[in-house]
């Protein structure tokens, strides 16, 4: 059991230390907007912000968020306002969607760290979130224009 | 018109298509279905402003629906319900039927809600969302319910205002007439009570009235869900009770668990249960492969326990199955004379005459289809019924397929279909769901079945392996004078009979008898390769392997004779025409994907159209900088002709595609913003066959397991810009799908440019990053 704050609120999150935080903020935190996508840090489908930095839920376990700060999809904006989702949904990006909120989530970190990145540095800072339907000429577009609004 | 359609239709081959279609389907469907659809063909062709043609969709199981009470209702505060009957795996189909349907009826789309409709073909008509179908069956059925209720909007305003219809006109989400006006809402209840008007008696908005369709001018329905984490796939159901299970499945198909320890699995913290399922043999259609379920509390322990699992396996008859020597076996077989299954004058004769003679193989590895969201499945088994929300495609056979594993009736199983993370193909076998609607109903709670990336890519329904050789005869002059190309790949019939080794004609109508080159003698053949797992469609299917050897094999032709590539690509299509299977020596079961043939029939002059475009719009014949080249590709399938201009540049030894032009002409384009998106899928997804997607197997065993060695394009390597042409034309222009055509030129596009930037021919795929 841990004491974890997820999207500004303080939680405590049954079962064993080691659980996997994605299926803790999934089947326990009832927070089905982080997506399992591979279960070993390859796909990016399951990132969250821990303590405001992009991670992998899919790497980490209740015991390593214990005491910090969690936010996921459902937490990123009062409602859906994240300059990040507008400009998503100005670019139609989703096709599927599956992988987008972990793209969202992705994307809003490097720009919080980096907010006015150049193209090699959005490329470069999305790779590690994979899109099978293959919507990266829109994420990148969609990126480009969160961090300048053009 | 009707006469050239019943004959077209009645005619050998496409008969003997819709034939075999039919094979799966009961007779009283058969008879349902077809009369319905033939009525409509038999009576009516025209109606004010629309003509009617005929399409494979009245020959698909149970057909299409007509009657806008099924897929239309009005609340009095105006809003309109549409149901998507369709599966939503990315292509916008949820979105785009329901548009056109609002756009020909008059609603405004800020009031349109849409619903997806549980399996129930009998209801809805046809719901397999597989073939890039949706729009190409879909979208005259969706004009006619549209006009139907405008014209029920207008007879309801002018009975209550006692004027003549004719006086009433439909507006935008109003009706107006004698000086009154009424919003949708208004007249909701009157109007679904008038009679659905037949369809002579419908008119039909003009295209230049279309507010929505062809205009690409609305987002899809779910893009706000999507963009905050609410939008519900598979495993974001969740039930009360709900139990979630992992399975450790054969790692051969058709082997059994001997004997298994439980107790490491049983002592994982929020596992209950530990259960076998029966092996299945093949043929075995969908059913499950069996194995060790772990079922607990929730998903962590679910797999936690599913890995804690001793499992002792038995053997199995496809324990034997390794890549490497098949792949060999069937370059062998390659070479040898094949079954004969399109001949057109004597290609015999050709060859033996040939002053000259060039022969090439192209093979592919097995693909998974990896969407991001594997297989996932719940059920619930209670009281005799069972309930299963699950990301299905085919909504309506996985509803048939659990009702047969749990020996219940149709009528008591229901399925609700959820988003799919993804489709691919996959999600068209039911084998997750019959897993979790077995175990639901032996432990009597709900259960989800969460599959893993491994699960996912150790147990697909494979792509197809396969090695096409292709070899012309020249003449003195050069000119291509035969043609023969064998193809060699287990079938995806192995799946459902008992394996022939042969291809059928779904597979060898996808780019291998349906040749469109203008050379006098083809012998089009087909070389016998057992299958040794679990074999099913992918994404374009046979499409794939086949654009991939014809393609490279035109520019491997240029590049011998020292003529320029489009110029040989238009010279081996020829002359502008429309090709006639029967008098070209096409098979008599020839499958042009399910269509009437005079319909949608092999245009020539459409696919150099887009040929040509492609190599315009991307620049064909301007010097390249060292290391940089340009390819060509074009290809039809799924009735839609896609050309590619790939610009490939080498960076240090690494493939990269910093531009890509995509041609599509798809008929008339009823949303072009998602048929746009759905070309720049197809470029990342057909950059990723090209570069990395390759199953290979071990004694029986999928070798592949996750993203690290099985990978994908990613954004710091993908066709950084992917521009799409549409190909414009009018409404008369039959409507084809989007969904596959664009994958299967981009692979060999990107191997001819490869050659052109170094002088290196890529004849087997994966082609891996590097060159």
């Amino acid at each position: 059991m841990a004491s974890v704050t997820i999207n500004g609120e303080a939680r405590m999150l049954d079962g064993p230390d080691d659980t996997v935080l994605l299926w803790a903020l999934r089947d326990m935190a009832g927070l089905t907007g982080t997506k399992y996508g591979c279960g070993a840090g390859l796909c990016g489908a399951c990132t969250v912000h821990v303590d405001g930095k992009a991670e992998k839920s899919c790497m980490m376990t209740v015991g390593d968020v214990a005491g910090k700060a969690v936010t996921t999809i459902e937490g990123l904006s009062a409602d859906g306002d994240h300059p990040v989702q507008v400009a998503w949904r100005e670019m139609h990006v989703p096709q599927c969607g599956f992988c987008q909120t972990g793209q969202i989530m992705q994307a809003a970190s490097l720009l919080a760290e980096n907010p006015k990145p150049t193209d090699r540095e959005i490329l470069d800072g999305m790779a590690d979130n994979i899109c099978r339907c293959g919507c990266y000429e829109r994420i990148v577009s969609a990126v480009r224009l969160a961090s300048t609004g053009v | 018109m009707l006469h050239m359609m019943e004959k077209a239709f009645l005619g050998s081959p496409v008969r003997e298509a819709a034939k075999l279609a039919f094979a799966n389907v009961s007779r009283r469907r058969f008879l349902q279905g077809s009369a319905a659809g033939f009525a409509v063909a038999a009576f009516a062709t025209t109606a004010e402003g629309f003509a009617r043609y005929k399409t494979g969709g009245d020959a698909m199981s149970n057909g299409l629906r007509y009657d806008p009470h099924i897929f239309v209702s009005i609340d009095a505060d105006g809003t309109v319900t549409i149901v998507a009957h369709r599966s939503e795996m990315g292509t916008g189909s949820r979105t785009s039927l329901p548009m056109v349907l609002a756009d020909e009826m008059g609603a405004d789309w800020g009031m349109v809600k849409i619903v997806q409709a549980e399996g129930d073909e009998e209801k809805y008509g046809n719901q397999d969302t597989d073939g890039s179908r949706s729009m190409r069956h879909h979208i005259q059925s969706m004009r006619q319910m549209g006009a139907s209720v405008r014209h029920m909007l207008a007879n309801a305003a002018a009975e209550m205002w006692g004027v003549d219809a004719s006086s009433v006109s439909v507006g935008v989400h109003e009706v107006t007439g004698g000086g009154r006006k009424a919003g949708f809402g208004e007249l909701a209840e009157a109007a679904m009570k008038q009679p659905v008007p037949e369809f002579e008696a419908l008119s039909f908005r003009d295209e230049s009235e279309f507010r929505y369709i062809g205009k690409g001018n609305i987002g899809i329905t779910d893009l706000h869900d999507i963009t905050t984490g609410k939008a519900v796939y598979g495993a974001d159901v969740m039930l009360p009770g709900m139990k979630v299970a992992a399975v450790a499945r054969p790692p051969v198909v058709g082997a059994e668990a001997k004997s298994y320890d439980a107790s490491a699995a049983m002592a994982v913290p929020g596992v209950e249960h530990v259960v076998p399922l029966p092996a299945s043999i093949m043929p075995a259609k969908f059913a499950p492969l069996g194995g060790v379920a772990v079922v607990a509390s929730n998903t962590d322990a679910a797999i936690k326990g599913r890995d804690a699992l001793e499992i002792q396996w038995g053997d199995s008859p496809h324990g034997g199955y390794t890549s490497e020597s098949y792949m060999e076996e069937m370059r062998a077989t390659a070479k040898q004379p094949g079954q004969v299954f399109r001949a057109e004058g004597d290609a015999a004769a050709a060859f033996a005459g040939a002053a000259k003679t060039f022969a090439q193989e192209y093979s592919q590895a097995h693909m998974a289809h990896a969407m991001m969201e594997p297989p996932v499945a719940v059920a619930s088994v209670a009281d005799g019924k069972c309930e299963i929300w699950a990301p299905v495609q085919s909504p309506f056979g996985a509803r048939g397929d659990v009702a047969a594993a749990l020996e219940m009736e149709v009528a008591d199983v229901r399925v609700n279909v959820t988003l799919l993370g993804g489709g691919f193909g996959r999600k068209s076998k039911c084998d997750f769901v019959i897993e979790a609607a077995m175990l639901s109903k032996k432990l009597g709670m709900p259960v989800k079945v969460q599959w893993t990336r491994e699960d996912d890519i150790r147990h697909s329904f494979y792509h197809t392996a396969s090695v096409e050789r292709i070899e012309v005869a020249l003449d003195g002059d050069n000119k291509v004078t035969g043609w023969r190309h064998n193809s060699v790949a287990p079938s995806i019939l192995s799946t459902f009979a008992p394996d022939s080794g042969h291809q059928f004609f779904i597979e060898s109508g996808m780019g291998h008898v349906d040749i469109p080159f203008e050379i006098p003698n083809l012998s089009v053949e087909n070389g016998k390769a057992m299958a040794h797992t679990r074999i099913g469609w992918f994404r374009s299917v046979s499409n794939i392997p086949r654009a991939w050897a014809v393609q490279s094999f035109a520019s491997e032709l240029a590049a011998e004779l020292g003529r320029d590539d489009l110029e040989v690509m238009l010279e081996l299509i020829g002359s502008d025409r429309k090709l006639d299977p029967p008098k070209q020596g096409f098979p008599e079961n020839f499958w042009d994907y399910g269509e009437v043939y005079d319909e949608y029939p092999i245009d020539t002059m459409r696919l150099k159209n887009v040929l040509r475009l492609a190599a315009e719009k991307g620049g064909w014949g301007k010097q390249m900088p060292a290391g940089e080249g340009l390819g060509l590709a074009v290809h039809r399938s799924f009735v839609t002709y896609v050309a590619t201009c790939a610009h490939v540049k080498i960076v240090d030894g690494k493939i990269t595609v910093p531009e890509m032009h995509m041609v599509v002409d798809c008929g008339f384009a009823a949303n072009p913003e998602r048929i746009r998106s759905q070309m720049e899928g197809s470029a990342v997804q057909g950059m990723t066959i090209a570069l990395y997607s390759g199953v290979t197997f071990e004694d029986g065993a999928a070798v592949q397991s996750n993203y690290h060695d099985y990978q994908m394009v990613r954004s710091d390597n993908f066709p950084e810009k992917v521009h799409t042409h549409i190909v414009p034309h009018p409404f008369s222009v039959h409507a084809s799908g989007v969904g596959e055509p664009g994958v299967p030129p981009v692979a060999p596009a990107i191997a001819n440019a490869i050659f052109h930037a170094t002088g290196k021919r890529i004849r087997d795929l994966p082609m891996g990053d590097t060159v």
